[in-house]
């Protein structure tokens, strides 16, 4: 690889998409149109929200309480937990999306309640609000009174579950739709972009030319997808500065951070993108393939609809793509305040992905025609 | 020496330096699922010479270009060029070649000078060599006054001599022109002929594949290729006097007339109306001669017949009609 011959495939690149307006145009527009959008709410019923429990009381009617609130299916306690850190911890990794928390005087709290004598709330649900759709589900568990779901009979009483709403209080739909949306805003300029771009090469002939230079693949893709990343960057500047003025999206997290994630996550589209374009002959089916990997990724990601709402098949098939676990970094960046390091197992499928991605795509890559 | 060490020019896989030929390729043949594009061809191609591939379009012309720069992967025979065994050594070879292709493979959304400066690069022509290379050929090929301006804005003639320049920038011991001047006018396609004697002087051998007769005619040998397979070889005048048939022109009134009337007459390989005569072209058996004037008289057209030297183009019909009179039998 020779940094010279690189860095001529960037230039010559750069001096194309500037005099090509319409991709241009794209760029900055397809962001702007899309926070525009989708700045507004999507809502969908949710059942097995990974969910922890602190019981504090430990009395009978504690572990009667969590007995039928499992029997709801809106939680799946996976965690007994002992301290209010722990709490804190797993919700700010995305382990769970909602932790129960049961004061020590929960049978004194519900007396009061149930006779008008104090207004302490016997029960806690602690939600993870950066996720638009989960806080909704808890909302409604919340409003049955707590006597129906212990079925002993008395239901006369008002809501006696709070609910703690972590990381989005004002239950502000573009909070949540925001940090997504920089992942769907990638995923089809990046993945679109580099395929066709490459695919060009060999469809209006200059491949032929340049396979009878010494051009490495390696140079020839690596130029062709750098100043992508550039872009993808600005695209993720746009889209958090629009946030931020427009809807006043946080950013919880470390800004560093925000960007270390996207860059991973542009760097596996662009994989894809280049895997991609070792299977179109033509920059039309470049495009159908990009859409076609576009539409479940959209979908499955959690994006739109809830992760913890989906079959476990479609689930796994979830696991696959990296808007996936760029929808989890990002909303966990920006929302709750997370670190890389709490998140690692999403940084690290991404990195499988552009391996495995990657090396697909340059065993396919040969300096022939044929 | 393992395919491996083909970076850069190691005396011991680059032996070819001294060699009196450019290429050697022996049984090249190339198939496509059922179809053999390009079948057994044995070539040897001399240092600074223009070698024309004088064929019918789909003869193999592109296929075996493409095999001879390894772009294309044989599915037989050995190549040899420029000392380099090819496929295996192709990417030693890359740098020493330059490749026309047949369709403008530029690009044309960047400006004459951009284009040059790109190439140049991934030639890694060293930064000042190429400033002087490419004023010099901008220069040689009429480009000054169009440096600024995008390549697909270009006319075909303008085009083609940047593609020239552009495969000629780093300097290549061996060109490869893969129908260079298909789309071009012709006074274009002279200047471009001249360019390509210049580039011999100073001692580039060219390949170049053509399916214009003229331009075969100034090649200082050619191969003529139909169906895949090499059919003749060698200089135009050797195979112009190799040619087995007679050629005669017959002179009369009506030749559409005279070329219907002859149309059953044995020893009669080919005609040809040219203006206001007929060019017959007779197989390698006897006269046709007697034949022919027995024929014209019986059926009352007055003809004068002479005897014409035969041309490319004789030879050209001829050797493609002997590969169909084998196909047929």
């Amino acid at each position: 690889m020779k940094p010279r011959r690189l860095f001529a495939i960037v230039l010559k690149e750069l001096r194309q998409l500037r005099r090509d307006k319409l991709t241009f145009a794209m760029i900055v527009g397809i962001p702007i149109m899309q926070l525009l959008l989708f700045g507004y709410a999507i809502n969908m019923d949710v059942r097995h929200l990974s969910a922890a429990v602190l019981d504090q009381a430990r009395t009978a009617q504690s572990r009667a309480v969590i007995t039928a609130l499992a029997h709801t299916d809106v939680f799946d306690f996976n965690y007994r937990l002992r301290t209010p850190q722990d709490v804190d911890a797993l919700l700010r990794a995305g382990e769970i999306s909602a932790a129960l928390v049961i004061p020590p005087d929960f049978e004194r709290r519900l007396i009061e309640t149930n006779t008008n004598t104090g207004d302490r709330a016997p029960l806690q649900i602690v939600v993870d609000g950066s996720d638009q759709v989960v806080q909704q589900a808890v909302r409604q568990l919340a409003a049955v009174p707590l006597d129906a779901l212990l079925g002993s009979g008395n239901a006369a009483h008002r809501a006696n579950v709070e609910i703690v709403n972590f990381y989005n209080p004002g239950r502000r739909a573009p909070v949540n739709t925001v940090p997504g949306l920089i992942g769907v805003i990638l995923t089809m300029t990046m993945v679109m972009f580099t395929a066709m771009a490459i695919v060009r090469e060999r469809e209006r002939g200059n491949l032929e030319f340049l396979i009878a230079t010494p051009v490495s693949p390696t140079e020839l893709t690596l130029g062709k997808v750098l100043p992508f990343v550039g872009i993808g960057l600005i695209q993720v500047t746009l889209v958090l500065l629009l946030g931020l003025a427009i809807f006043s999206v946080p950013i919880r997290g470390s800004l560093f951070d925000v960007y270390a994630a996207s860059l991973v996550f542009i760097i596996a589209s662009l994989a894809l993108g280049v895997f991609l374009s070792t299977l179109a002959k033509s920059q039309f089916q470049a495009m159908q393939l990009a859409f076609f990997t576009f539409l479940p990724q959209i979908l499955l990601s959690g994006f739109i609809f809830p992760f913890a709402g989906m079959p476990q098949a479609a689930q796994w098939l979830a696991e696959i793509f990296p808007m996936t676990h760029f929808m989890r970094l990002i909303r966990g960046i920006l929302l709750r305040g997370a670190t890389l390091a709490d998140l690692w197992p999403a940084l690290a499928a991404l990195g499988a992905f552009i391996v495995v991605m990657l090396g697909i795509a340059i065993a396919r890559t040969r300096k022939r025609l044929d | 020496m393992p395919p491996s060490a083909t970076r850069h020019s190691d005396p011991l896989v680059h032996t070819g330096k001294g060699d009196a030929n450019a290429i050697v390729a022996r049984g090249l043949t190339r198939r496509f699922g059922a179809l053999t594009a390009v079948d057994g061809i044995d070539l040897t191609v001399a240092r600074a010479q223009v070698y024309g591939f004088l064929g019918p379009n789909g003869s193999g012309k592109s296929t075996t270009i493409r095999m001879l720069c390894g772009l294309l992967l044989p599915s037989a025979g050995q190549i040899e060029v420029l000392g380099y065994r090819i496929p295996e050594q192709a990417e030693a070879l890359k740098r020493r070649i330059g490749y026309m292709t047949q369709k403008f493979s530029l690009y044309e959304d960047l400006t004459v000078a951009e284009n040059l400066e790109f190439v140049a690069a991934v030639h890694d022509v060293e930064r000042a060599r190429a400033r002087r290379r490419i004023d010099a050929l901008c220069a040689t090929y009429w480009l000054q006054d169009l440096r600024g301006q995008l390549a697909g804005t270009l006319s075909g003639g303008q085009k083609q001599r940047l593609a020239l320049a552009a495969a000629v920038l780093h300097e290549p011991e061996l060109l490869l022109l893969d129908e260079p001047t298909s789309a071009v006018d012709p006074q274009s396609r002279r200047d471009f002929w001249e360019a390509l004697f210049a580039l011999v002087d100073a001692g580039t051998t060219i390949l170049v594949s053509t399916h214009y007769m003229d331009e075969a005619e100034r090649c200082h040998r050619l191969a003529i290729l139909e169906h895949g397979r090499l059919v003749a070889d060698g200089t135009p005048r050797e195979l112009e006097h190799a040619l087995p048939g007679t050629v005669l022109l017959i002179d009369c009134a009506n030749p559409r007339a005279a070329q219907t009337a002859l149309a059953a007459v044995p020893g009669i390989a080919a005609m040809a109306q040219i203006g206001a005569s007929l060019r017959v072209l007779g197989t390698d058996a006897a006269d046709p001669r007697e034949a022919i004037r027995a024929r014209l008289g019986a059926v009352g057209i007055d003809a004068r017949i002479e005897t014409v030297q035969p041309n490319l183009e004789d030879v050209f019909v001829s050797v493609t009609r002997e590969r169909q009179g084998h196909a047929s039998t």
